[in-house]
């Protein structure tokens, strides 16, 4: 961003009165669910709570897979959303539309399709058991998949934004410098493109992070081996909603330090 | 209600495990296959949600009762459990929270014999605490000035409840309605609502933040908790173990803490 252009133009960039308001009465609306959370919570007895073996294996087994999945979005999103934003192929919009698909389908349902395509007795399942010996339902690799599957789509949705908007110069030097296309990805664009990679990876951590639907009904509710932290606040709403409390709380502060401290690091101002 | 109740045998010497204290709803041939060897290993329990607190203790002393068996349970709602199955989950036993799911594996031909039922729940009025409305009857759920939310009509509680004010002869009036249980139950409790019609266990497990106005028997409506062996299980033995024990005294007396009636 050009700085110093003089005080004129920085004055005319800043947002008026009424955006403030507006933009104060939609901190409120995300806040005060917060600050009824925090004020529920039963703050003697959380450390009790998030101490019991089953919410320190939630914890592990969600930050584990959460992390699986974000690698995996990144690994397999990087170059699904290379090829949507600059390939030209009959049917482009159509498999755009495919893979976005999970993010507006409801989570249980997208749990259901995996299972019909992995499960014992899918599609996929059968085969990926005789032939490799993979089980994926009520694994914990099987939560890894179903976070996954709704959380690459931020990835790609974000990466393919990037790639669309890049100015080509660049790269079209480097490969007039007679560098081959995997190294200009490699060295020229992914670094112009690195903080929407980043946004996006946050993006699809997030939501691999408080992934539920999904991972219920194609992971099941395993203690120690599918049972994630949402899946362990949905139980303990059932039998005793201030663990419940406690435990959204936690993973609550765990977003809120992950998500700030890339924001600081990587998109900076 | 925090659930810290320790966990007691009901009885030391429950060696002979009697079908007989189950009642006449007993039907099903696992609970009287001979107690071939010892039950070992271990088992996958699927259970509806609203057992979840009651589950965990059975298994807890299902273990106690037969060291070197593992119990793990999958919680979810019994419509999603039902469909896991159908598609080859690794289950070993189902405990549903109602006939339509159990009745759509059964019909898939993937449990083994015929599902016991192995609690029984019925309704009540939950009101707000203290019951400030002077709510005493369903009739008084319908009065103008008093704020009715049910659960949705697909759900279990939502059609008994429709059932019960059809015994009652009291017609409904549109409501809103809630997810399920606990949601209506958290409505009554933040006083978005005045009254709604859940299990006696919802009333019970919220004690202290909603009331409980009882429904006479007459326009009472059972829910029926039924309970079987998924056929493709790996240990029929300890499976048809863990059955007989939700069904055995102690098993009953577990659930009875957390307000089950016997079936």
């Amino acid at each position: 961003m050009t700085v110093g252009v003089g005080g004129r133009h920085l004055r005319a960039r800043r947002p008026p009165a009424g955006a403030y308001l507006v933009a104060a009465l939609t901190v409120a609306f995300f806040v005060l669910p917060l600050i009824g959370l925090a004020w529920r919570a039963p703050w003697s007895q959380l450390w009790g709570d998030l101490t019991t073996r089953s919410t320190t294996d939630a914890l592990r087994l969600s930050v584990e897979c959460s992390l699986a999945a974000t690698v995996l979005s990144v690994v397999f999103g990087v170059p699904l959303a290379w090829v949507l934003a600059r390939a030209e192929f009959p049917g482009r919009r159509l498999i755009r539309a495919l893979v976005l698909l999970p993010m507006i389908l409801p989570p249980v349902v997208g749990g259901v399709a995996l299972f019909l395509a992995f499960g014992p007795r899918g599609l996929l399942g059968p085969v990926l058991e005789s032939w490799f010996g993979i089980q994926l339902p009520f694994t914990t690799l099987g939560v890894v998949i179903a976070e996954t599957f709704v959380a690459m789509p931020f990835l790609v949705i974000t990466v393919e934004a990037a790639l669309r908007n890049l100015d080509g110069r660049h790269e079209d030097a480097a490969i007039t410098l007679g560098a081959n296309r995997w190294t200009v990805f490699r060295r020229v664009t992914v670094p112009l493109i690195m903080p929407s990679l980043v946004a996006g990876a946050a993006l699809s951590w997030a939501r691999a992070l408080g992934e539920f639907g999904a991972t219920i009904t194609f992971a099941g509710n395993l203690e120690g081996k599918t049972q994630t932290m949402p899946l362990a606040i949905f139980l303990a709403f059932e039998s005793n909603p201030e663990t419940a409390i406690a435990l959204s709380l936690v993973l609550v502060v765990i977003s809120v330090v992950v998500l700030v401290g890339l924001r600081d690091h990587w998109l900076a101002a | 209600m925090r659930s810290r109740l320790p966990f007691r045998l009901a009885a030391a010497g429950v060696a002979a495990i009697s079908v007989a204290a189950f009642g006449g709803s007993v039907a099903a041939s696992p609970a009287r296959s001979p107690q071939a060897s010892k039950p070992t290993g271990s088992i996958t329990v699927f259970a509806a949600s609203s057992l979840t607190g009651s589950f965990t203790q059975l298994g807890v002393g299902f273990q106690k009762k037969y060291p070197g068996t593992t119990v793990t349970f999958n919680f979810a709602g019994s419509g999603t459990l039902a469909t896991q199955i159908e598609q080859g989950a690794p289950a070993d036993v189902f405990a549903a929270a109602d006939m339509t799911a159990m009745g759509q594996v059964s019909a898939a031909h993937d449990i083994a014999g015929r599902p016991i039922s192995f609690a029984h729940n019925l309704l009540e009025i939950a009101v707000a605490k203290g019951n400030p409305k002077k709510i005493k009857t369903l009739a008084d759920t319908v009065k103008s000035g008093v704020q009715l939310e049910l659960c949705a009509p697909s759900e279990p509680c939502g059609m008994y409840a429709l059932q019960a004010y059809q015994k009652a002869h009291v017609t409904v009036p549109t409501v809103p309605t809630g997810q399920d249980a606990k949601a209506v139950l958290a409505s009554v409790s933040l006083g978005q609502a005045d009254a709604s019609i859940v299990y006696q266990t919802d009333v019970q497990a919220a004690m202290g933040q909603v009331s409980g106005v009882v429904i006479p028997t007459a326009q009472n409506v059972v829910a029926a908790y039924p309970l079987a062996v998924v056929k493709s299980t790996h240990n029929a033995g300890t499976a048809n173990a863990f059955v007989r024990y939700v069904a055995s005294p102690a098993g009953q007396a577990t659930l009875a803490k957390f307000g089950f009636l016997k079936p």
